[in-house]
């Protein structure tokens, strides 16, 4: 498996793509920090970017690499390995090499700015967690789709609507529901919802962090109870993994039934 | 060696294989041949689990191999089309392959013997059909395994290395190693096979060396008696 990460992480790191994503949250961080006096302001901007913009970037990635490692695949698939080695190996490979680009594109103009002499530092640092748990959840749920369609065209337009739906539709169709069940107590009702979808879960774990909630009103309310807590944080944290774990075991699964 | 039970596959509601039995108890060269679509290339991925089976079993020295993976130590594959990532080097995905075997290797020979040492540090992805058949063929033979199955070997090379091709063959095989060849091109069936596998429709339809196959079909010529076979089926 170790060999398997090396070689997808070698792969990436040549192609120009991981530096014009790195390149991308580098300058971002940079013209956030200096030219926005508080470094608050510039975590909830980086929030939204990240939010949005790591599972999209995940998505893609995760199914153009699958697609384009197709060849290599089928080397490695004649070579003594198991498939689910391949598979999560390239998985891995991938998802770190992301993390690795946000993390450091991210982390450099923080360091640079001081940030780490100042009580923002663990914002800062939820917020690449977040990073990191998104492109780890979206890479995999990229190669899902990629090992389920065979078509290319196909699976990358199912993998955008996922996208779409997750950071996009989802939220409306959440506030609609809010909105028409007014009448009724939503907290459990919401409050389930918005662990459901890994986007709108780390949206309310940075919120929340970084103590703005009065912004969301009385749902925000029965959030901070919930996620204010450490068995709140503990649960997202969980329900992150899971949104992890559960994609990794159906690459598992589908790749050993696979024909190549 | 190789022995196939009863071995069925089905892409959506095509039957690729329909209760396929093959004994291959001995070393030596075997071509698998058979018209385009009759399943040659299914049954070579079956074999090396790429290709799942429906039902049926595949034994290699007495062992399922369905659901292994370490069996493919004993084995190596040369795929019908050459692709491979673009962005490494010859010398790269040779060194990757052996790094992922760990065992010997004698790649050198075979990058001397094809004429490749100018072409070690080039990107995989500018090189040409023949030049990159080569790369898959030094990828092959470094190995010391004892079942090589070959898919079309042959495609795309020059005379040259097609005279090389054919003595290394007959080293493989004067080691006692098993081989597996398909291809279309007879000639090379004639020169090198101690038997034909002849399939059709997903199944066997005859098995025997060449001379066999032509008393049997009452030609001279292999190419003849392969069509034989087809128009008989055919009436």
């Amino acid at each position: 498996m170790f060999k398997i990460i090396k070689y997808s992480f070698y792969d990436l790191m040549r192609s120009r793509w991981s530096y014009i994503y790195f390149a991308f949250y580098l300058l971002l961080g940079f013209v956030l920090l200096f030219l926005n006096n508080s470094v608050s302001k510039a975590v909830i901007t980086l929030m939204n970017v990240i939010i949005v913009l790591t599972p999209l970037i995940g998505t893609i990635f995760g199914v153009m690499f699958y697609y384009n490692s197709r060849e290599f695949t089928e080397l490695l698939l004649a070579q003594p390995l198991k498939r689910s080695t391949i598979f999560v190996g390239q998985y891995f490979g991938l998802a770190i090499s992301l993390s690795l680009s946000l993390a450091f594109g991210l982390g450099i103009p923080f360091i640079v700015y001081g940030a780490f002499e100042s009580s923002v530092i663990w914002n800062f640092s939820l917020l690449i967690l977040v990073g990191v748990f998104l492109s780890f959840i979206f890479v995999a749920l990229a190669f899902n789709i990629a090992l389920s369609n065979e078509n290319r065209i196909k699976g990358f337009g199912i993998a955008i609507l996922m996208w779409l739906l997750l950071a996009v539709i989802y939220d409306g169709a959440f506030l609609i529901s809010l909105m028409v069940f007014d009448d009724y107590p939503l907290d459990k009702f919401s409050l389930i919802t918005s662990m459901l979808n890994p986007i709108d879960l780390s949206r309310i774990l940075i919120l929340l962090k970084l103590d703005i909630s009065a912004l969301l009103g009385y749902t925000g309310a029965v959030f901070q109870q919930f996620f204010g807590t450490s068995l709140g944080i503990i649960s997202s944290l969980i329900v992150l993994s899971l949104w992890v774990v559960f994609p990794i075991l159906r690459i598992v699964y589908k790749s050993k039934k696979k024909d190549f | 060696m190789i022995n196939i039970k009863k071995l069925n596959k089905k892409f959506g509601k095509v039957e690729v294989l329909k209760d396929l039995d093959l004994a291959i108890t001995k070393g030596g060269i075997f071509a698998i041949l058979g018209p385009n679509g009759s399943g040659k290339t299914t049954l070579i991925k079956s074999i090396l689990g790429m290709v799942i089976p429906d039902s049926g079993d595949i034994l290699l020295n007495g062992k399922s191999v369905l659901k292994k993976w370490d069996y493919r130590n004993k084995i190596t594959y040369l795929p019908q089309i050459a692709n491979f990532p673009g962005n490494l080097t010859v010398i790269e995905l040779i060194e990757m392959i052996k790094n992922l075997r760990n065992c010997a290797t004698t790649e050198n020979e075979l990058i001397d013997l094809f004429g490749m040492r100018s072409f070690l540090d080039k990107k995989l992805v500018n090189l040409s059909g023949g030049t990159k058949q080569k790369v898959n063929l030094i990828l092959t033979f470094m190995f010391d395994s004892e079942l090589i199955i070959l898919d079309e070997p042959t495609s795309g090379l020059d005379p040259v290395a097609l005279i090389h091709l054919k003595k290394i063959f007959q080293t493989e095989k004067d080691k006692g190693k098993t081989i597996l060849i398909t291809t279309h091109i007879m000639s090379l069936v004639e020169e090198i096979s101690d038997e034909i596998v002849f399939l059709l429709d997903g199944k066997i339809y005859f098995k025997g060396t060449v001379q066999a196959l032509k008393t049997q079909t009452n030609q001279t010529n292999i190419e003849h008696a392969i069509a034989h076979l087809l128009t008989e089926e055919n009436v």
